[in-house]
């Protein structure tokens, strides 16, 4: 018997830097940086040992100013970007005691195809425009092993319906689709394969207020019935509000300060925290 | 026989280069080998490719035969019939069985080939992901993962559009279990023959700049899904207008004056040999 929840995914000490670094900067803490920038070697520290866990059903939140290394943390988590350094586990994947950021690269693939789907801010990322709605759902599941066509249309139509998306307009390309569409077709595509873990990098940010309401109706909806965890970054305290369980802040490359959302947002302890939630009443 | 020419048009340095890629090509089953690409006395586009190959292969005591589209006298056959044969004074034939080295566009020959055959395919466009994926640097990368759900996903995309897969030539392979390669643009009909031919079967683009080979006995299957398994085209209960064969590649032709559509052997060589065989009617 466990005492405690295992967490789906523990980041340790997460780093990614863009540049080499000099003998002024190294380690990422010096007076030659200014916030994470160092005019010495001009490398930028755009995570800063980044640790945290998300346990099963969990939604875990991500806020931050632009620049403070939100998306990057997304895109090393799967894998778009390579880490510095840092140890990932994820526990439906050799039962957690393998650091994905150590695994080769077709490991890292079948872990972002089997366990994992990410959301993007920019849909032109996630989607491929020019093939039909219902073929960029087939794409992960085929990726996912799947060879079977009318097993995958009647997947790709119930997730297509779910996020309500027209049947009849199942087969036209998200291009000619608006940004909110867009946005929810990209959602079916990342629960095909029913992923543990759901990255959400920005998904409600560009859209207006009634459809950024419906795709957050949606996400909580889906969360609550399938289970599974998310991690969501976002610039927006509301949707942070009304979604997350549990909030990191980010500042320059660092978690600044963690806990339930509720406390965040009624007792922040940084200064940068306050001045985020005073901004926002 | 031009004898201010080097044997075989190029010098013995570039013959061992492309001889070279060749080997490597043959090793690695399936896999699309950089080779420098020479300038030739033919446009780039209209089987460069093959003329390569088939320059560098040439021996004195080789026979050549050169196809296409079927056809042993269509004007790009006689050219590079002609262009060979000038520079190296090595036999032509149009019998299938009495060659040693076949260069063929679009095409393999109705007659079973040999262990002391070589098929040299002229291909235009070797790479089976580039409409799903642009980027050479990409589709690198999705090999060498061996990441081929784009291969499926475009299957899927014709099977939503039309219903079923309309691939009319060039229908994606998996070769050796491993790479999935473009068999050139071949009909369907001829694909199922790759598969353990007992000829070396060579494939080069020459704008392209790429090598790569089937081995002999090599496994090679189309891709296809479970619900909708490869077909090659059917020629069921139509034969040939002048030798009757069935079985074999015909084409579909408009008899003007009587608006009678007709069907005739695609491989005129195996035409003839079977008017022959028989006498005709």
């Amino acid at each position: 018997m466990t005492d405690f929840e295992v967490p789906v995914l523990t980041v340790k000490n997460l780093n990614k830097q863009y540049g080499p670094g000099c003998f002024k900067c190294r380690g990422g803490e010096s007076a030659s940086l200014v916030k994470n920038y160092c005019q010495v070697c001009g490398t930028v520290y755009a995570c800063r040992n980044v640790s945290f866990d998300v346990f099963p059903g969990e939604v875990l939140g991500i806020v931050g100013e632009s620049g403070s290394g939100k998306s990057t943390l997304m895109q090393c988590l799967y894998f778009d970007q390579e880490v510095t350094s840092g140890e990932a586990y994820v526990s439906d994947y050799e039962n957690g005691e393998k650091n994905l950021f150590q695994e080769s690269s077709q490991q890292k693939r079948y872990i972002r195809n089997h366990i994992m789907g990410k959301v993007y801010q920019n849909p032109l990322l996630g989607l491929r425009m020019n093939f039909s709605s219902i073929g960029n759902i087939a794409e992960k599941l085929i990726a996912a092993g799947n060879n079977h066509v009318g097993m995958m249309e009647s997947r790709g139509t119930e997730l297509l319906n779910k996020v309500h998306i027209p049947v009849h307009r199942r087969k036209e390309a998200p291009k000619n689709f608006s940004g909110g569409m867009q946005q929810r077709v990209q959602i079916a595509k990342a629960l095909s394969n029913h992923p543990p873990l759901l990255l959400l990098d920005e998904v409600t940010t560009g859209l207006d207020l009634s459809v950024q309401a419906s795709v957050l109706d949606l996400i909580k909806g889906l969360q609550r019935e399938l289970g599974i965890s998310i991690v969501l970054v976002s610039h927006d305290l509301g949707v942070i509000r009304m979604l997350a369980d549990r909030t990191l802040v980010m500042l320059e490359g660092k978690v600044i300060e963690q806990g339930l959302t509720d406390r965040i947002l009624e007792d922040p302890q940084h200064p940068y925290t306050q001045l985020l939630v005073h901004s926002l009443l | 026989m031009n004898t201010t020419y080097n044997f075989a048009f190029f010098d013995e340095g570039s013959k061992r280069e492309i001889r070279r890629a060749t080997l490597k090509a043959i090793a690695i089953p399936g896999y699309q080998v950089p080779f420098a690409s020479r300038e030739m006395p033919i446009g780039r586009g209209w089987g460069t490719g093959g003329l390569q190959l088939t320059l560098s292969l040439i021996g004195k005591k080789d026979v050549l035969k050169v196809i296409d589209q079927g056809s042993d006298e269509s004007v790009n056959a006689v050219n590079i019939k002609k262009l060979v044969s000038n520079t190296t004074g090595v036999e032509v034939t149009e019998h299938t069985s009495k060659a040693t080295l076949i260069q063929s566009r679009h095409r393999i020959p109705e007659v079973p080939l040999t262990k002391e055959q070589i098929l040299v395919l002229q291909v235009p466009l070797p790479e089976p992901l580039r409409y799903y994926e642009p980027s050479e640097t990409e589709t690198k990368k999705l090999h060498a993962e061996k990441e081929y759900s784009g291969a499926w996903l475009m299957l899927f995309e014709q099977i939503m559009k039309y219903g079923g897969m309309t691939t009319g030539a060039d229908h994606p392979v998996l070769v050796h279990d491993r790479y999935v390669m473009a068999p050139s643009p071949i009909p369907r009909f001829d694909n199922p023959k790759m598969n353990a031919n007992e000829a070396l079967i060579l494939l080069g683009a020459g704008r392209e700049k790429k090598v790569y080979a089937v081995p002999p006995y090599t496994k090679v299957v189309s891709l296809d899904f479970e619900d909708y398994p490869f077909q090659a085209e059917t020629f069921a209960d139509k034969h040939c207008r002048l030798c009757g064969q069935t079985n074999v590649f015909l084409d579909e032709l408009v008899d003007e004056l009587t608006d009678e559509t007709v069907y005739q052997c695609n491989d005129t060589s195996n035409c003839l040999e079977k008017l022959n065989s028989v006498g005709v009617k």
